[in-house]
């Protein structure tokens, strides 16, 4: 860099090195414990070692579930976790497109109220309002269905500010030459703005498939049914065992499959993810 | 921030947010103002009563010892929990700035968090925790120190807070690595030159410039902790042992779905969603002032 400060070099890779091992030790623990037999996990000290039990646990739970908690199989909920994020990120992703659209390229009466409709979203997470969406959704016959998981999230404030931000930037000569073109608004935004927007749509797939996937409380007040179970509500009924130890090693196996794709994610699409980030919260 | 160039169309334009504005309106602010407004009823117990008492929930609410108890618990948990994740992001982001061979590798190897689901955060740390077959608290017994968050609250509150700043500390690496990596070289070298070292460039240069984005991060991470932590809670401890862990939202989940207590519940939603509003009109004020200066 500037100065040769070798050994200041030296502590920030220990120090980042450290950070790194500090953040994996977890994930290690729990690949290592998802590879032995129920017999290695009962008594302290857990193995720092992979077994030889990876094949077997992890048929075993994909195929069947867990058995002590008379889990659905992960299969079944690995497919509806699947088919959740991909709703909630497309989904959010098209009505956010549409509505940004509208509020950039369109002057209408009540356009401003539309936008601060919109942005009141962001003051409201699930947590807050919890029983009265519940409520909604009951009376509108969404529990246990799929449109049920998805619907009420995928409106996203976020996701329509970073397109308007985005769509304010686009050049008006554009607009104008299509105009003259005779494209109307739809061919517009089709043959232009959807082509221009290629990297935004990307960056926010990625975080918001990490927000479907992830999502905890919603699924699990709205499925009662074990065929709608999604993984990362699963998991905490398998560790709550009303007596003695859960089944560590199948339990670790499931949670290895939970958050391998939203990992594999991040890490695949690492470019995208970084600069959606911190464009969206900006 | 309008466009000069716009379509004209009657009906377009709305069509286009309908979507948009029908599930704003069914799924948020409907059920908002429903919580609002049941927060001003009574129901009686088997909810075939219900009867306006103005402000008495909240009256109530303030007078329970449980709930202050409640709010204490939440600022202890969210300040250790914003504090050690800003300060280990901070760290690390400062450590890696400094490295130019690799970042990309420490990057990606230090980001993963940030995309597993906090409840999945809980159960990887319950299982290093575990009282009798966990790693830590069998190698703590081996230094002659008992861990039971099944038993204490402090343990249990340690534990949430360690599990809730894992999974956080990517976040902030992320935003303050952009940062520090968006000062313009010249500027350290001149202060390098001027015979500044490592540590006061940090002092002097990169820590004001950074500033907005500590800002930021403070104020995402207040909401973080406040709310996202809410599976972290649920699978790990459940809000014990003897409410030791039990944060406003897990209180609002328990009185209103377990205990059925809807007016309560509904004055604890409206004081949660007071604090939210608070917290982005904060973040946004600020984002405003800094476009202004730029």
């Amino acid at each position: 860099m500037i100065e040769k400060t070798r050994w200041l070099d030296l502590l920030s890779h220990l120090i980042v090195i450290g950070g790194i091992a500090l953040v994996a030790f977890p994930l290690w623990l729990a690949f290592v414990a998802s590879t032995h037999g129920p017999g290695a996990l009962y008594r302290p000290p857990v193995p720092m070692w992979p077994g030889d039990q990876l094949l077997t646990n992890y048929a075993a739970v994909i195929g069947e579930g867990v058995a002590r908690v008379r889990s659905a199989p992960v299969s079944t909920m690995l497919f509806n976790s699947f088919v959740m994020a991909m709703a909630i990120a497309i989904g959010k992703i098209v009505i956010s497109l549409l509505s940004a659209f509208a509020i950039v390229y369109f002057r209408f009466p009540f356009r401003m109220l539309c936008f601060w409709t919109i942005f009141i979203t962001l003051m409201l997470p699930v947590e807050v309002r919890i029983l009265p969406t519940y409520q909604v959704a009951a009376d509108l016959n969404l529990l246990n269905s799929y449109t049920g998981l998805v619907l009420p999230i995928i409106a996203s404030a976020t996701a329509t500010f970073l397109f308007r931000q985005f769509f304010l930037t686009v050049p008006d000569e554009l607009t104008e030459a299509a105009r003259i073109d005779g494209a109307g608004p739809m061919k517009f935004f089709w043959d232009i703005l959807l082509p221009l927007s290629k990297v935004n749509i990307a960056a926010l797939f990625v975080i918001m498939f990490i927000y479907g996937w992830n999502q905890y409380l919603w699924p699990l007040l709205i499925t009662t049914g074990d065929s709608m179970t999604t993984i990362v509500m699963g998991i905490k009924r398998m560790v709550q065992v009303p007596d003695g130890q859960p089944p560590w090693h199948e339990v670790m196996a499931v949670t290895m499959l939970a958050l391998l794709p939203p990992v594999v994610v991040i890490v695949l699409m690492q470019r995208w993810f970084v600069k959606g980030l911190i464009e969206t919260e900006k | 921030m309008h466009k000069r160039v716009t379509f004209d169309h009657r009906f377009l334009p709305y069509l286009l947010v309908l979507p948009q504005m029908a599930i704003t309106l069914v799924f948020f602010i409907w059920p908002a103002s429903q919580a609002l407004w049941t927060s001003t009823m009574r129901e009686d117990a088997f909810g075939l009563r219900r009867e306006f008492v103005g402000l008495e929930n909240f009256e109530r609410l303030f007078a329970d010892p449980l709930y202050l108890e409640s709010f204490t618990t939440t600022l202890i948990f969210s300040a250790a929990v914003t504090f050690s994740v800003l300060f280990f992001g901070l760290l690390l982001a400062a450590m890696a700035d400094r490295i130019i061979r690799g970042i990309t590798t420490y990057r990606t190897l230090l980001i993963w968090p940030y995309a597993v689901a906090p409840v999945v955060a809980g159960v990887l740390w319950l299982f290093m925790f575990n009282p009798s077959v966990g790693i830590i608290a069998y190698s703590l017994r081996a230094f002659g120190f008992d861990w039971n968050h099944h038993l204490n609250g402090t343990h249990a509150l340690v534990l949430v807070i360690v599990a809730a700043t894992w999974k956080q500390v990517a976040y902030a690496f992320l935003f303050f690595l952009a940062a520090m990596q968006s000062i313009p070289k010249s500027l350290i070298e001149a202060a390098a030159i001027d015979g500044a070292g490592p540590w006061k460039r940090f002092r002097t240069i990169i820590f004001p410039l950074i500033a907005p984005t500590s800002f930021f991060l403070l104020v995402v991470t207040l909401v973080y902790s406040f709310f996202d932590t809410f599976p972290i809670i649920d699978a790990i401890t459940a809000g014990g042992p003897a409410r030791a862990t039990e944060i406003l939202v897990y209180k609002v989940y328990r009185d209103g779905f377990i205990a059925l207590d809807l007016g309560s519940s509904a004055a604890q939603s409206v004081i949660l969603m007071a604090i939210v509003i608070g917290l982005t009109v904060i973040q946004f004020r600020y984002i405003e002032n800094q476009v202004q200066y730029q």
